[in-house]
């Protein structure tokens, strides 16, 4: 008999997968509640921008089908929910827009869903995201703001925000985002989950709305490491559909988890990484390093270009991709992307390819460090989840504006595709919790899940739901 | 670039470059943003890069 907690809000994806798959509760059931959940919570956080109520009940009566067939599925009965830049079978994939809304539907489900689904778990909705993932607010003009479970009167980060606040209220134990700059690490971090970016070029991206494929990746987020773990473990493997994938074996990293972590040699990200903060992302990333043993300092050289060049890159490829509709349909853009779409549109070529040349400078840099260290540390966000609405922040005295500093720590690390795991860090007498980045050598996604496991068993870093009246 | 970058006048040309349009009441924000991103691909492209420095784009004919 598999011990449960009373309320499903609180399961991890580890925890239905052994009831469901045991017996315990059937598939059906937890469907049903899950869509109680978001029907009782969604109201209060805007995280789903879909609720598919019969596929996700369908789905769930297959899944009980085939364990009564004897089948052994490893996410038997997991809700999930996945940003709608996803392709969902029968509905069209608006990436946050208005516009996009209008294509038809699309026919078959993007890569990393069906991963999921042919492992037995059970997608439930489709969340809310900045519009073509062009934010780190989880604002959105057309579908309303996602809202910080944590205080809904707080961002939830983004872009991939609904899928932050569906995991972190617990109307799911599992969430799909992507990442471009941030946009896995930075609702993690505001919410208060564990989140993973892995590797670029790692999972497929297939049926994945692009914002930037120079820079994007695909990845969940979660309330354990454990789920994180299983979860990649499962989305891995070659999609013959993506062209972008790397040819990399899989690498399986949930037995690794139970590792001791002595002998890795843990350093702090300095320099950039130690500047344009507020009090709580230093004494997060101090808690990490002390639990870590971590005292030594690593400068990251030219940081801030690296910043500088992913914030070019992102801007004129992303509006390359958006010309005829920022031509045709401006109007019809969110206010808050319509005008980078315009500027962006506007880069001379010999920027963007400098920024590109300049990301083969900054890997070798990064891949001279990770010789002699296994994983950097260093702040997700320079602050808690802002208030909604909020324009600018002071830091180092500086006042600077607060949309596109948020990705600050982040933007530099996924210029260059490195794999990070978000931990999510509660200070003590803190009302909101606070992320710090557990950054990996290229494809050694293993230690940083191993470095976050060790974190969340020594109750470092913790995903606690949260409390919605 | 030029120092200081002209963000108005590179926004007014690029606008018919492009064939895009700009409402009065959007043109300061999209110039600011031009700016930012002038800003940023200054200080990139004062970082000397070797020539064989080359860029990494995947591409498997």
């Amino acid at each position: 008999m598999t011990v449960l907690p009373e309320n499903q809000n609180t399961w991890t994806v580890a925890q239905t997968a052994n009831a469901v798959q045991s017996g315990d509760v059937s598939a059906e059931t937890v469907a049903t509640r899950a869509l109680e959940a978001i029907a009782w919570l969604n109201p209060k956080v805007n995280a789903f921008t879909d609720v598919l109520v019969d596929r996700a009940l369908s789905d769930a009566q297959a899944v009980d089908k085939a364990l009564a067939g004897g089948a052994s599925l490893p996410l038997a009965g997991v809700p999930f929910a996945a940003k709608n830049l996803y392709d969902i079978q029968g509905i069209a994939t608006r990436a946050g827009s208005k516009i996009n809304r209008e294509n038809p539907a699309a026919a078959q489900d993007a890569t990393i869903i069906s991963k999921l689904t042919a492992a037995g778990a059970i997608l439930v909705g489709a969340t809310n995201m900045d519009e073509y993932a062009y934010g780190f607010t989880g604002e959105n003009a057309h579908d309303g703001n996602s809202l910080n479970p944590h205080d809904t009167g707080r961002m939830t980060g983004g872009s991939s925000g609904g899928s932050g606040a569906a995991a972190a209220s617990g109307m799911v134990p599992l969430a799909l985002g992507s990442d471009t700059n941030g946009s896995i690490r930075v609702p993690a971090a505001f919410c208060g989950l564990f989140g993973l970016k892995p590797t670029y070029g790692r999972l497929s991206r297939h049926g994945a709305y692009l914002f930037c494929g120079s820079l994007d990746h695909a990845g969940p987020l979660a309330r354990s490491t454990a789920d994180l773990a299983q979860v990649f473990d499962i989305l891995q493997g070659p999609d013959p559909d993506d062209p972008s994938q790397a040819d990399k074996p899989a690498l399986i990293t949930a037995p690794e988890l139970g590792k001791s972590i002595e002998g890795l040699k843990v350093r702090i990200a300095g320099g950039y990484f130690e500047q344009k903060m507020l009090p709580e992302a230093r004494d997060a990333v101090s808690a990490v390093a002390t639990a870590l043993n971590a005292d030594e300092i690593v400068d990251v050289p030219e940081a801030a270009r690296a910043r500088a060049a992913a914030y070019v890159i992102t801007t004129a490829e992303s509006s390359a991709l958006h010309l005829d509709r920022i031509r045709k349909r401006p109007e019809d853009f969110d206010p808050d992307t319509r005008d980078r779409f315009i500027s962006g549109a506007m880069v001379p070529a010999a920027w963007v390819q400098h920024a590109q040349r300049f990301r083969s400078w900054f890997r070798k840099q990064m891949l001279a460090i990770f010789e002699t260290t296994d994983i950097l540390i260093a702040p997700a966000t320079p602050f808690h989840a802002l208030p909604s609405g909020t324009k600018t922040v002071v830091l180092d005295g500086e006042e600077l504006p607060a949309r596109a500093n948020i990705g600050l720590f982040t933007q530099p690390i996924s210029f260059i595709g490195l794999p990070v795991v978000t931990v999510p860090i509660w200070l003590d007498g803190a009302s909101l919790p606070i992320g710090v980045q557990i950054i990996a050598p290229p494809w050694r996604e293993d230690l940083a899940l191993r470095v976050a496991a060790y974190l969340e068993q020594k109750g470092v870093a913790a995903a606690p739901i949260a409390k919605l009246i | 670039m030029t120092e200081p970058f002209d963000e108005k006048a590179h926004v007014a040309n690029m606008e018919k470059v492009m064939g895009l349009t700009i409402r009065d009441e959007w043109r300061s924000s999209v110039e600011t943003n031009m700016a930012a991103t002038a800003k940023a691909a200054n200080a990139l492209l004062a970082f000397p890069l070797a020539d064989d420095e080359e860029a990494a784009p995947v591409f498997l004919p």
